[in-house]
């Protein structure tokens, strides 16, 4: 039996017939939209490479069938620059070396993009190094990783505090 | 994975006719059930969604002072719920222990009570393993089981409980409230999960169909929110599951423990209750001679089941650093690496 979805994906709303309820949003999102940002590196949730937003969550889009979240708005690296502009993530990565051969970049981007929302790390690199365990680096790049995130942050609050005075 | 029928029930009566057929399975976030299902290690004909049910994602005071908490609300947002945190302090940090951030968005608290066991042989599909099918044997009983239980084991199985949430919950007598084929009922929680005995598969006391749809803490779980803590020794700092964890919660008054709740993680099938370590403490000045007599009290029972004699020595002193740091008060925010007996210890002495 097809079952129907539709989904929001990066803005954009896009219908999807499934005939395999079996598809994860991982799998949606490389094999049907072609959005290969989105990693597959373990596929059992352990790695954290896959991590997107949904409804404004970071999740593992490999441990979430596609056909459980019908009407979902899902955000992926794809849609978190503005045309050229980089996402300050992307370019705080970039000029603290927070990556090494890319692979796990686009989940810790967005799950650093996740941890900034919950709002929960500010900018003490011991509360970001736990909340973005569930995301391995094995390369190793986890001190720039924490680097770019603290300065990302301190700029998101810097902003903040500009757009309040 | 296995091709399976999906279901979603517009109810619960619904979702109970639905999941009560022969190889049915309820699907919530599907963390654990999906990794399962991915390995061969569950195989469902038949996935009953309950995501979109209404009315199961709510975190409400009741009249009379309980909390009841709605089974798909997420472990995240319970754990940041401010005033949850403020008057279950240990439950919301043993959440916050658990998992990964990513994990705790989408985990249900219905899901993390029902999650299956990491016994690495229950995984392997190539391995004998009695929980995942009846009869077959323990390949772990002979192999690397230096993780598994030291209490409440059989021969048949000694896998562990993995759960970092159930163990403050089952010490401060949290309830389970079930919707059935015969309508509701509610149990505790400490007579949700069975030990193995000879039938390790059978792992609750629930019956086909029956669903989780919230939890339960009375009004007495508040009067503890002062002193206390989950405690969790790990194999690495962070994303880990508990090796020995201990939830202990203190009330203390005039200097003595007029009450006290304690439970152990890791060590067995079902989050472990420590009630005769309790008995001990009420009345008692807390103090480093009454918590390690606790302790021996708390692991009188326990034997190893394999390579793992250390764990019974290691839950002995997690219990005793868990009693001190209760008495010395709950922190006045949750510690940078919850739970983790790695993180600073203000006012509180070394056990």
């Amino acid at each position: 039996m097809n079952h129907s979805i539709s989904l929001t994906v990066n803005g954009a709303r896009r219908d999807f017939v499934l005939d395999d309820v079996r598809v994860t949003l991982l799998d949606l999102l490389r094999e049907r939209l072609h959005l290969t940002g989105t990693k597959k590196g373990c596929d059992r949730g352990q790695c954290g490479a896959c991590t997107i937003l949904v409804d404004g969550k970071r999740i593992n889009s490999c441990l979430a069938l596609a056909i459980s979240h019908d009407g979902a708005d899902i955000l992926t690296i794809e849609g978190v620059a503005r045309g050229d502009q980089l996402h300050p993530l992307q370019a705080a990565f970039i000029a603290h070396d927070g990556f090494q051969c890319g692979f796990c970049t686009p989940g810790q981007i967005m799950s650093a993009i996740g941890m900034m929302r919950e709002g929960q790390a500010g900018d003490d690199p011991e509360r970001i190094r736990e909340c973005m365990s569930g995301n391995l680096c094995r390369c190793g790049a986890y001190a720039g990783i924490v680097d770019a995130v603290r300065e990302a942050q301190a700029g998101m609050d810097e902003s903040n505090q500009r757009r309040s005075a | 994975m296995k091709q399976f029928e999906y279901v979603r029930p517009a109810s619960v009566a619904e979702a109970v006719a639905a999941a009560a057929r022969p190889g049915a399975a309820y699907l919530a976030a599907g963390t654990n059930l999906l990794d399962l299902m991915k390995g061969g290690v569950s195989r469902p004909d038949r996935l009953v969604d309950i995501t979109h049910l209404d009315g199961l994602d709510r975190i409400e005071r009741l009249a009379d002072g309980s909390l009841r908490i709605g089974a798909l609300v997420s472990n995240a947002d319970l754990a940041h719920d401010a005033e949850f945190a403020r008057c279950y302090p240990a439950v919301a940090e043993a959440l916050l222990s658990g998992a990964s951030a990513q994990l705790r968005n989408a985990a249900t608290v219905g899901g993390n009570l029902l999650q299956r066991t990491r016994c690495a042989y229950f995984y392997d599909t190539a391995s004998r393993c009695n929980k995942r099918e009846a009869g077959s044997g323990c390949d772990a009983r002979g192999g690397e089981n230096r993780t598994h239980a030291v209490l409440g084991w059989s021969e048949s199985c000694i896998a562990t409980h993995p759960s970092d949430f159930c163990v403050p919950l089952v010490a401060l007598d949290a309830i389970v409230e079930i919707e059935g084929r015969a309508g509701r009922r509610e149990i505790a929680l400490d007579d949700l999960h069975r030990l193995p005995g000879e039938t390790p598969a059978r792992e609750t006391a629930l019956e086909p169909g029956d669903l989780i749809v919230a939890v339960r803490l009375p009004p007495a779980a508040r009067e503890f929110a002062a002193h206390a803590r989950y405690l969790k020794v790990r194999e690495r700092t962070s994303y880990a599951f508990a090796v020995v964890s201990a939830a202990a919660a203190l009330r203390i008054e005039n200097g003595r423990i007029r009450d006290v709740r304690l439970a152990l993680g890791g060590v067995a099938a079902r989050p472990w209750r420590a009630r005769a370590a309790e008995d001990l403490l009420k009345g008692a000045t807390p103090a480093k001679d009454v918590f390690r007599e606790a302790a021996r009290r708390a692991l009188a029972d326990a034997k190893p089941s394999g390579d793992n004699a250390f764990k019974i020595e290691l839950a002995r002193r997690i219990v005793v650093r868990a009693l001190t740091l209760a008495a010395a008060g709950t922190p006045a925010r949750i510690p940078a690496l919850p739970a983790s007996p790695l993180a600073s210890t203000s006012g509180a002495i070394h056990a």
